[in-house]
């Protein structure tokens, strides 16, 4: 594949490729302004809330998003209540048990629409701004199973919730894609009222597990 | 469809149109006063807003002065995960290469995600010719493209239209592009949301090309980041196997790192929302998940000669976030068509002529006129760019271009002045004319104060005083009033 477009490419470059063009063209415009600058940091130093996980969930309802927390032990009986009588997927390794749940094995993207609800599970919280951040990994699901289904159940432990966005970019693996969530869809485009619901999943419900 | 920028005139002219337009006045002044009124409210949260402004502002400042080592970097990481790095000098290549991607697969249409980058290279009309329909998947985009229309704003494009408006197109042209909006539809907000989602849906579960921009290319890690709210975009960048993304050179950050800046500048200046609903990030293909042929076009398109300019170059910084349209009173005004461009308002006031290059477009060159110098727009900006200041450097530049020819009448009136003031004997010739003059006009008026004002003048200096009164010359002026009274010590008050 990537020889094809190789080839293809430079069957119809002008002789001068492109690349060169604007390496030379960018270098030229930095003659005389070359240099290094640094960024101040010290916003990484913010003094955090004493309670991350009450904030946490203040934040999250702000968007207009369900919020539950509960113990270790109550989180399947929360879930057999919130999926009953739908039609529920879930990615391999989730940890609970779903009853009646479909496994992602194999489900087009077709197969995806024809399912009502999805549950997966997190890889951080972020307090100050109500963010579950996904990066897709087990128990999370590949991208299409969080996206496609109107209603995403998702599983945040309490000890996943970090502080702020700084914290939470420092524990992320960019290798991973990450999906960051505040809040079910919203659109703000017709005279910015703000409503909940277009593509994505249009009910965002959040099962906090207390450590 | 497929209307464009191409032809507009300059910014008075487009302005006086718009300017009598009311129901946009009103749209415009509603949505711009909810906006910043939220945007101050998600700043006035965080302790660390201006040390985050002057990182964010720093960070791009190291990517733009080192910008050839930064953009080796992303190239050879996004390489590296996978992704195929195309390079693009201007609008032209970089729509070829998005258009022979396309034929490469067999589509006749590709999903979009809303991007301002594609808008500027005018990618749909582009692909148009070659037969391929580009459908924009954001809702303000839709009701841009199915109205036929132009982009106003930044953030919101079709902030220019009210719920009745969007209505009506819904109703008048979902149908010629696919489903129909529903029968029963109202102009409730969250119907035509509604209608937009069903419209779309199955256009996203069909496509297999998806075109997207990207609000951050991070080169350490060869990420690509895609800022959104509807999940349009994660849609895009998701469902098609083939991806296709087109990024401004200037959209490096150096690490994933950075991005703890920016996600929080970003989301609060431009929504004024602690964070948006969605954000993706990718790092190349990950398999069985998401697409498996991804393309990142690289475009310059006069960014490096922006790059170049040594006041403008600041403009280079700017991550889209429609915070400095929002505060502008010229904005708020006109709205974004009078500025002639897919980025209007302050930030379109500078990016135009830097991007374009000043002194062959009447249009462009009319830009950085477009505003009071209030200066709000920098008070905003999350990434501190000097607006004003770029815009009065652009200002002089206009002036350089366009030297030479018939001098304009403001032109001579500088020269002349410039002559008088060199010698104290010319002015004090000047001044004794001014004296002589005030007796042969009329029109006089009180100004504030008490002091005596010109309402009219006659001849070309008639457009001064079309606009402004003209305090009246004092009969004696204070120089000939010095020596004949010896500096006040006798008869001072008698003439």
């Amino acid at each position: 594949m990537v020889a094809a477009y190789i080839g293809w490419k430079e069957g119809r470059r002008p002789a001068v490729n492109a690349r060169d063009q604007v390496i030379d063209n960018v270098r030229r415009a930095i003659v005389t302004a070359r240099s290094t600058v640094e960024a101040p940091r010290g916003y990484r130093a913010a003094p955090a809330s004493s309670d991350l996980v009450g904030l946490f969930v203040e934040r999250v309802a702000d968007y207009h998003a369900s919020v539950v927390r509960c113990g270790h032990d109550e989180v399947g009986n929360h879930l057999a209540r919130l999926v009953a009588g739908h039609r529920v997927v879930v990615p391999d390794g989730f940890g609970w048990l779903v009853p009646g749940a479909v496994p992602d094995r194999g489900l087009s993207h077709a197969d995806l629409e024809t399912v009502e609800m999805v549950v997966t599970s997190a890889t951080v919280g972020i307090a100050t701004t109500g963010t579950i951040v996904l990066d897709h990994g087990r128990g999370q699901g590949r991208r299409a199973l969080s996206l496609v289904p109107d209603v995403h159940i998702c599983v945040v432990r309490s000890d996943q919730v970090v502080a702020d966005v700084p914290d939470a970019v420092a524990l992320l693996n960019p290798a991973r894609p990450q999906t960051w969530i505040s809040g079910p869809s919203a659109t703000s485009d017709i005279e910015l009222e703000r409503v909940e619901g277009v593509h994505g999943p249009r009910t965002l419900q959040v099962l906090i597990i207390d450590l | 469809m497929g209307s464009t920028f191409v032809g507009m005139p300059a910014f008075p002219e487009a302005a006086r149109t718009q300017l009598a337009n009311a129901q946009l006045r009103t749209n415009l002044a509603h949505a711009t006063a909810t906006i910043r009124a939220k945007r101050g409210a998600a700043v006035g949260e965080l302790d660390t807003w201006e040390e985050l402004r002057r990182a964010g502002a720093a960070i791009k400042d190291q990517v733009l002065r080192n910008l050839d080592t930064y953009l080796l970097q992303l190239e050879e990481t996004l390489t590296a995960n996978g992704v195929i790095v195309h390079w693009a000098a201007d609008a032209a290549e970089a729509c070829t290469i998005v258009a022979e991607i396309a034929k490469a697969h067999n589509v006749n249409e590709v999903v979009k995600v809303k991007s301002m980058v594609t808008q500027e290279i005018g990618l749909n009309e582009a692909l148009a010719e070659d037969g391929i329909t580009a459908w924009e998947t954001d809702l303000a985009e839709l009701i841009v493209q199915l109205g036929d229309d132009l982009p106003s704003h930044i953030l919101v494009p079709a902030i220019h239209r009210n719920r009745s408006e969007i209505r009506e197109i819904f109703v008048e042209r979902m149908a010629a592009a696919g489903r129909p909006a529903p029968a029963d539809l109202t102009d409730d907000p969250g119907m035509l949301a509604e209608a937009a989602r069903l419209h779309l849906r199955e256009k996203f579960l069909r496509a297999t090309v998806a075109v997207s921009g990207a609000n951050f290319a991070i080169a350490d890690s060869g990420t690509l980041v895609v800022v959104e709210s509807e999940g349009n975009g994660r849609m895009c960048l998701t469902l098609p196997s083939v991806l296709v993304s087109v990024v401004g050179i200037e959209k490096v950050v150096p690490s994933w790192a950075d991005l703890d800046v920016f996600l929080q500048l970003l989301p609060r200046s431009s929504t004024g929302e602690r964070m948006n609903p969605y954000t993706s990030t990718w790092s190349g293909v990950t398999p069985g998940d998401g697409p498996q042929e991804m393309h990142v076009v690289l475009l310059d398109n006069g960014r490096s000669r922006a790059l170049g300019d040594e006041v403008g170059r600041q403009a280079l910084r700017c991550i889209r976030c429609s915070a400095c349209l929002n505060v502008c009173p010229v904005y708020e005004r006109t709205g974004g068509h009078a500025y002639g461009s897919v980025y209007p308002g302050p930030i379109g006031a500078i990016l135009n002529p830097l991007l374009r290059g000043v002194g062959d477009d009447e249009q462009v060159d009319s830009l950085p006129y477009a505003s009071s110098l209030c200066g709000a727009c920098y008070e905003v900006c999350p990434v501190l760019i000097d607006i004003p200041s770029v815009l009065v450097d652009l200002r002089a530049k206009v002036v350089d271009a366009r030297r030479g020819g018939v001098p304009k009448a403001e032109a001579i009136a500088m020269k002349v002045a410039a002559w008088t003031l060199r010698k104290a004997g010319r002015l004090g010739a000047a001044e004794r004319a001014a004296g002589l003059a005030r007796r042969l006009l009329r029109h006089q008026t009180a100004l504030p104060g008490g002091r005596a004002g010109i309402t009219s003048l006659p001849g070309p200096g008639g457009s001064w005083t079309a606009a402004r009164d003209l305090p009246t010359p004092p009969e004696e002026p204070f120089r000939a009033w010095w020596r004949r009274t010896s500096g006040g010590k006798k008869g001072a008050d008698q003439l």
